[in-house]
């Protein structure tokens, strides 16, 4: 339990000095003076210990205690985690408003999950049976959408002496006891505790070739990312971040979300929070909150749990992995995260190097990345974290430290444009900048599961778009007449590319999520309408003529107007389109 | 040495250095972190101050009024253990208050028992409801393009020399809980104001008291003034002053607030000062590491919550130097407000006003205000196609200075006069035409009907057939 280990000698800000104990340890969870507030060790030195609180140490005097915890900070993991909301320690926000009111009061010390609901267990192992870290021992129905299995915690293994037989238990009952090798007998709950800090092991990585679906189009057929791959997706203030992470968080095709607001403002939390349960998750059917969990920071909460916050949620993601799932994970912003550091940092008085930024500020968000990963678990199934940092570079200049390191440590880059989101092309992920390289890696999911050649048509259309960007420079000094009408032609294909496919409306009821096989016919649709507008061409009709035909406008249009269980209306388009070109054929031969 | 009175550690005589507006004070004092101390120089006038850092038997005390003045042994310092907190009251509407919360209108002190922490408290996200009644400020560029809703941050960003204190007087002026397009607007529930100015000129506080005092709001409005040649670090203080009245009003009275913050950048200049004295390691352009949190600390500080029916909505004006939008301030700003409505020189120039540069504009929770039953259906379309127009138009324009407007196409030359239209009709209003939502809808219509249909892809062929045109069949949207 607690017990004292130092004075209070110096404050400034979130960062404490206290003199003391030489007994602490790095990183080991203290509390600070007569309130408790929850600090965490992040500097010794002789006698001084120093201090990040994750509270406001307004009145915060030298002198006042602080108390040791011998633990490290850490997450509590088990049923109930699903359709919660947490601040960055894991305190549950509904909680504190019950307690407080609107507002978020210090020194509120309360268990993240609550130990009094009964979860309906069902074992899945019997007495005698051999069991180690990670071995499912029972299965709780956490949320109709999701199976909870409860897990041998990572460090536990031996034989298994009673098992508790299906029923109701509580976080705190004994649902199996297990003898360890050393002959001392383990009683296990439902409840974990994990280090945040520390990643939970695994048995091996595997390779990641299966995209993550997320019904943007522009994500999943121009610049995927693959399970347990990493992404990042930097931009100026307004042009798109949050929108494209609560999209992605709507609709990937994983089991389990984790949301981390970090930083950011408090209504795009409560924006989630009113919307998911609203919302049903099309494969399951049910609401979007049974598979969600949130963690809120928000921007003018303390920043020492900001920094928390980022491990906080992917420690619970690494949990639901490690039961074998797929989760994707939202970190919305790693920037505000960063300058946590920075800001901790600075107080300590550390050497800065670029920026301010502490020269461990790679290394930070290499070990937040390095997270991400499809692998065997520990009881041998596969489940996988993809994670999703939102950068906000200052002046949405991506020369400055934080996009730079990231781009070191993921392998897709979804580059925002202010000019396009200017210019309300939403979502405005420029085309030209961003890139992914699970490209090759993710072609033969596309050829087996949906048995399309995506990679190919992917690249034809990427060919015509760089062509484009090639073309409008020239436009830019001569106009479009200059050119010869193939290649006009191209340009008018672009532009059914970026308004009918790229342009992707979050707000739209049929346009918000695309299944892969509507992305994969409209983009054929696109690229069809092209090789028979070039034929057209190149028998000498002028490009006003393909401007002017009334599928331009269909093929634009045909997002919003072809729901993704209504994919035949995508054949009589296409029949629209050979109708308009067959009587053109028949005019330029 | 320094002589400490009062062994709970509560007063002071004398300090151990005094540099720019910061104190730091020594001897065998026992004082919290952020609490507020009285400061006596040897004439025993009394100024404020607050502690930024605190070690054993030292602190460190920012001086709202600066140091002028003070001397090392003959200044009392007394700590009064707890951070800032002013009175609030209802009563305090109709009243003016210097950058501390004290009166300036040779009125008493309110009356009160209710004293608040400037600091506030983060409101909980599960607490809050998500904003949706759309204000209808009567501007067009506003209303129809970056529409505003109870309990949004939405600054103007603007520049020396720009009417941005004209456009929010009369956004303070005419804004109304704006009703669905074609309903009367019922009875216009009013707004209180809370009004602080944080480094501003004589003149600017003057032009909003008149403008306050013409449009018969004065009673409604409290205003906290910390002028230009007032203590900068005052300003620190001032916006936190004004949201916690707000937030009383809002939250504990059930009124709708709206708070107009002016110049933010002052503020931001002061923080920087303060920061730069303590030698503190700098992000950009010299600001603090922490402006960003800083900053969230005030603008956060909006929003509606399910225990209350009002509603804190903010307007911040800040003017960017340089008319540079990734200027720190501006750019950190735009990272933490719902949206922005940007001022242009170029429009201002071409005597358009309000100057509002749509492109760069943005409000983010309009979509959840608009279409049908809150303005009208087709509004988001609408406001989308004039948009994706706008913004080729400045395509087209650029094109026209290379080669000529002669030899633009056809349809790039409609672009062209349409791209004026939109800005002498639309963007343009007086400083007194309040339009209802119906009207600024309708004359985007207007302007997008001088446009080929083909050319209209982001609005439905039934809006096209309903409203393309109309204003030409039945006159009514012409002028
Ligand atoms: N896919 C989309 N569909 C429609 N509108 C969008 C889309 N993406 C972005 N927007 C628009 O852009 C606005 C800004 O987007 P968003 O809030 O995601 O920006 P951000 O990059 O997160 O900004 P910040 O860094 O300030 O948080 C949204 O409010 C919305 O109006
Ligand atoms: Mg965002």
């Amino acid at each position: 339990m607690t017990q004292q280990v130092g004075t209070v000698t110096w404050i400034n800000g979130p960062v404490i000095r206290a003199r003391g104990s030489r007994n602490v340890s790095m990183l080991e969870l203290v509390e600070v003076g007569e309130e408790h507030l929850v600090g965490e060790v992040i500097g010794l030195n002789g006698d001084v210990i120093t201090a990040q609180v994750y509270e406001e140490t307004s009145g915060m005097r030298p002198g006042a205690p602080v108390f040791g915890t011998g633990l490290p900070l850490s997450v509590e993991l088990g049923p109930g985690l699903l359709r919660s909301i947490f601040d960055g320690v894991q305190r549950p926000l509904p909680v504190i408003e019950m307690r407080l009111g609107s507002f978020i009061e210090r020194g509120m010390r309360l268990t993240p999950l609550y130990r009094k609901t009964p979860w309906d267990f069902t074992p899945r192992v019997s007495v005698g049976d051999e069991v180690s870290g990670g071995i499912i021992l029972g299965t709780v129905p956490e949320t109709d959408a999701l199976e909870h299995r409860v897990m041998v915690p990572p460090d536990v293994s031996g034989t298994l002496t009673w098992v508790a037989p299906a029923g109701k238990y509580t976080l705190e009952d004994i649902i199996a006891k297990v003898r360890t090798r050393s002959g001392a007998e383990r009683e296990l709950t439902m409840l974990q505790r994990w280090p945040v800090r520390r990643l939970r092991p695994y048995k091996t990585r595997l390779g990641q070739n299966i995209p993550l679906i997320t019904g943007q189009r522009v994500l999943d057929t121009f610049f995927p990312v693959a399970k347990g791959g990493a992404a990042a997706i930097p931009g100026g203030f307004g042009s798109g971040k949050t929108v494209t992470q609560h999209q992605i968080a709507k609709w990937a095709d994983t089991e389990v979300i984790v949301y981390i607001g970090c930083g950011e403002r408090g209504n795009e939390m409560t924006e989630v929070l009113q919307e998911f349960p609203h919302l049903v998750d099309p494969r399951s059917g049910r609401p979007l909150m049974e598979r969600t969990v949130l963690i809120a920071n928000t921007s003018n909460m303390p920043v020492a749990a900001r920094e928390a916050s980022i491990y906080t949620g992917i420690t619970i993601a690494e949990y639901y992995r490690d039961m074998g799932y797929h989760v994707a994970l939202m970190a919305d912003s790693t920037s505000r995260w960063a300058e946590a550091l920075r800001e901790v940092s600075g107080r300590l008085e550390e050497m800065p190097a670029e920026e301010g930024y502490p020269a461990y500020l790679a290394n930070r968000l290499a070990e937040f990345y390095e997270r991400a990963g499809y692998v065997e678990t520990l009881n041998g199934s596969k489940g996988s974290v993809s994670v999703v940092g939102a950068v906000s570079p200052p002046g949405g200049d991506f020369s400055e430290p934080v996009t730079q390191h990231t781009k070191r440590f993921i392998r897709c880059f979804w580059a925002l444009d202010k000019a396009l989101a200017s210019a309300r092309h939403f979502p405005s992920i420029n085309w030209l900048d961003s890139y992914s390289e699970y490209l090759e890696d993710v072609a033969d999911w596309w050829r087996e599961e949906v048995g399309k050649d995506w990679y190919h048509q992917r690249n034809q259309a990427m060919e015509i778009l760089s062509e484009e960007s090639r073309l409008s420079q020239i436009v830019k000094l001569v106009g479009p007449d200059a050119l010869p009408d193939e290649e006009r032609l191209i340009l008018e294909t672009a532009r059914l590319l970026r308004e009918g496919f790229l342009q992707q409306s979050a707000m739209d009821e049929i346009d918000q999520y695309s299944t892969v096989q509507k992305q994969i016919r409209m983009l054929e649709l696109i690229l069809h309408f092209h090789q028979r507008a070039l034929r057209i061409v190149k028998h000498g009709a002028a490009i006003s003529v393909i401007h002017n035909l009334p599928s331009v406008g269909t093929l634009i249009r045909m997002k919003t107007l072809v729901p993704n269980d209504q994919l035949e209306k995508l054949d009589d388009i296409q029949k629209e389109i050979d109708q308009q070109m067959d009587q053109l054929d028949s005019e330029y031969r | 040495m320094n002589q400490v009175i009062n062994q709970g550690g509560q007063e002071v005589i004398g300090v151990g250095r005094v540099e720019g507006p910061i104190l730091v004070v020594e001897g065998g004092i026992d004082v919290g972190y952020d609490e507020v101390v009285e400061i006596h120089d040897s004439q025993g006038q009394l100024r404020r101050g607050r502690i930024l850092e605190v070690g054993e038997g030292m602190a460190v005390v920012e001086v709202f009024a600066g140091t002028t003045g003070l001397s090392v042994d003959g200044t009392r310092v007394r700590f009064l253990g707890g951070p800032l907190h002013i009175p609030v009251a209802e009563e305090m509407l109709g009243r003016i208050f210097d950058g501390l919360g004290n009166p300036l209108d040779g009125g008493p002190q309110p009356l009160t028992d209710r004293y608040a922490d400037i600091n506030g408290q983060p409101i909980n996200p599960t607490a809050r409801v998500y904003p949706r009644d759309f204000i209808q400020t009567g501007i067009s560029a506003i209303d129809g393009l970056n529409t505003l809703l109870r309990g949004q941050k939405l600054p103007l960003f603007s520049g020396a020399g720009m009417p941005h204190d004209q456009l929010a007087a009369q956004i303070v002026r005419q804004a109304t809980l704006g009703r669905p397009a074609g309903e009367a607007s019922g009875d216009s529930e009013q707004f209180a104001i809370v009004f602080a100015a944080m480094g501003v000129k004589h003149d600017v506080a003057d032009f909003f008291r008149h403008s306050f005092t013409e449009s018969g709001a004065l009673t409604r409005v409290a205003m906290f003034l910390n002028l230009a040649d007032d203590p900068p670090v005052e300003r620190l203080v001032t916006p936190r002053a004004a949201l916690t009245l707000a937030e009383y009003l809002a939250f504990e009275r059930g009124m709708h607030v709206l708070v107009v913050l002016t110049d933010m950048t002052n503020y931001c200049e002061a923080l920087r000062q303060i920061s730069n004295i303590r030698g503190e390691v700098p992000s950009r352009k010299g600001y603090p590491g922490y402006l960003y949190s800083d900053l969230a600390s005030i603008y956060e500080r909006t929003g509606r919550i399910k225990t209350s029916d009002g509603s804190i909505t903010q307007v911040p004006i800040l003017t960017m130097p340089n008319d540079d939008i990734t200027h720190p301030v501006p750019d950190l700003t735009g990272y933490i407000t719902e949206g922005q409505i940007v001022l242009g020189r170029d429009l201002n120039h071409n005597g358009i006003y309000p100057p509002i540069t749509v492109l760069p504009s943005l409000s983010r929770l309009m979509k959840d205000g608009i279409g049908a039953g809150r303005t009208r259906a087709d509004h988001s379309h609408l406001s989308a196609q004039l948009y994706a127009a706008y913004a080729h138009v400045m395509d087209v324009r650029s094109l026209a200075s290379v080669i000529g407007e002669e030899e633009l196409g056809e349809v790039d030359q409609q672009y062209l006069k349409f791209g004026r239209a939109f800005e002498q009709e639309f963007v343009n209003q007086t400083y007194t035409e309040n339009r209802t939502i119906e009207r600024t809808l309708d004359i985007g219509w207007k302007l997008l009907s001088m446009l080929p249909k083909e050319e209209l892809t982001r609005v439905t062929l039934e809006e096209i057939e309903k409203y393309y045109g109309a204003g030409q069949r039945d006159g009514h949207a012409s002028d």
